[in-house]
């Protein structure tokens, strides 16, 4: 079963890391994410700009509106995903506790994913 | 460690809005320093023990102002504040604050502290200094590094410029959005661009490091884009940042000479960052509303993205020919 792990943070304090924070964790991540690599469990990774960068086209009219953001009032914003092949929910919680010990803040929302098209771009 | 490191970028995220929340309570740029750095020494303390709050901005605030309440009210007769740990997120106690504070609040409470730091009264360079210190929360000596002062001047302009504020009728009341956009879109053609000089123009610095050290565009992004979300100027000037901050490594060489463009190594290059100005401008251009900022933000996206140096006749028909040119230019 794939599962899509969503990355939520306070995207103004994980932009205000320093080069060194930064560096050390994704040092960290990325021992994790070689071994699920090696495991030929991990999908598509994605780490997003920030929201600030962000367009939103609301489709409920015609012409569709074009909107800047989102920025709603959460506190914590969706950051990135990854997609991640496990047995069970219990599996994917491992992988997203074993990601949170190398980033430690914010959560993880896992999905199950109902639809997976891989696709070619950027490969 | 790498708690700290947390902190630290919590800290100064959360910096503009506490700073102009504290000043909103106390009406004074000492008193709300103070409250803040108050703030921030308890957090130090508070935060690895307790894990990080909910809304640290909002956490910061709260413990701010009751630190300095209670240091005023201590002066005249001894009330002590509930325990810390009552203060602290696990009784989520913030959280009333932090809904009462919303976004707009915290707009407001911003634009009144960036045109406290930017009183006509002041002349550009201190108003300049003032918000570096006062906003961005930057040390004496990155401010005096990048202004190419000694310290003590620096640090005499600041406190000059704090103390002629504090006599004259500074603009408390008036935050009115409408207005005080109106005002920084005139005003931004004056102040910004000598920021920019400040930071960007200078010859010395060891290696760079001096702008890049004063200069963080992750802060003036939240700063700048979430007070005005939709105004593409802002998106063009924050943009403009993000690219010339990307090439602050390049820039110089090791003996703290300049190098000119055409001569970087382009492989210094910040790509990530290069990639966020391209979109930001990108997002500006599909508002048909160009300013100046976005037509220098344009101009060095393309510098950014050229594998090669640009010859300027090159650039400039590909700036003309760009998707603006049925727009006719906002003033």
């Amino acid at each position: 079963m794939l599962y899509a792990i969503l990355c939520y943070n306070q995207e103004d304090v994980v932009c205000a890391w320093s080069k060194e924070h930064e560096d050390s964790v994704m040092e960290k991540l990325i021992a994790v994410q070689d071994r699920l690599s090696r495991e030929g469990r991990l999908g598509p990774v994605a780490r997003l700009m920030p929201t600030t960068a962000a367009t939103t086209l609301r489709k409920d009219r015609e012409p569709p509106l074009v909107l800047d953001g989102p920025f709603a009032e959460t506190k914590e914003q969706l950051l990135g995903f990854y997609v991640v092949d496990c047995e069970s929910l219990d599996g994917a919680l491992d992988v997203a506790k074993d990601l949170g010990k190398a980033n430690p803040g914010g959560s993880y929302e896992i999905r199950p994913i109902a639809l997976f098209q891989p696709g070619a771009a950027g490969a | 460690v790498t708690d700290f490191g947390w902190i630290e970028g919590a800290i100064a995220a959360a910096r503009p809005q506490a700073m102009a929340a504290l000043l909103r309570y106390f009406r004074e740029m000492d008193a709300a320093e103070e409250a803040f750095q108050d703030a921030c020494l308890r957090a130090l303390k508070a935060w690895p023990k307790n894990g990080p709050p909910r809304d640290p901005t909002a956490w910061l605030i709260m413990v701010g102002r009751n630190a300095a309440i209670d240091a005023i009210r201590k002066s005249s007769r001894e009330t002590v504040l509930p325990p810390e740990e009552l203060l602290s997120d696990l009784e989520d106690a913030e959280a009333e604050i932090a809904d009462r504070l919303d976004g707009s609040h915290y707009r407001d409470d911003v634009l009144r502290l960036l045109f406290i730091c930017c009183h006509p009264d002041l002349p550009a360079t201190q108003q300049i200094a003032l918000a570096l210190r006062i906003v961005s929360g930057l040390s004496v000596r990155e401010i005096a590094r990048a202004f190419v002062v000694g310290e003590a001047a620096m640090e005499q302009r600041i406190t000059r410029a704090k103390a002629r504020i504090g006599v004259g009728d500074a603009p408390f009341e008036d935050a009115r959005a409408d207005r005080t956009r109106r005002a920084l879109r005139g005003r931004g053609g004056d102040d910004l661009p000598g920021l920019q000089r400040g930071l960007f123009g200078q010859r010395q610095g060891d290696r760079g490091q001096a702008a890049a050290s004063v200069m963080k565009p992750s802060a003036w992004r939240a700063l700048l884009l979430r007070l005005f979300p939709a105004e593409p100027e802002m998106m063009g000037l924050t943009a403009l940042l993000l690219l010339q901050h990307a090439r602050s490594i390049a820039r110089f060489d090791a003996d703290g000479a300049a190098i000119l463009l055409e001569d970087q190594d382009r492989s210094l290059w910040n790509r990530a960052m290069i990639g966020e100005g391209l979109a930001l401008i990108d997002k500006a251009m599909l508002k048909r509303n160009p300013g100046p900022y976005q037509v220098q933000a344009a101009i060095a996206a393309l510098h950014a993205r050229a594998p090669v140096p640009r010859t300027p006749t090159g650039l400039a028909s590909t700036c003309s020919t760009r998707r603006w040119r049925s727009c006719s230019p906002r003033r």
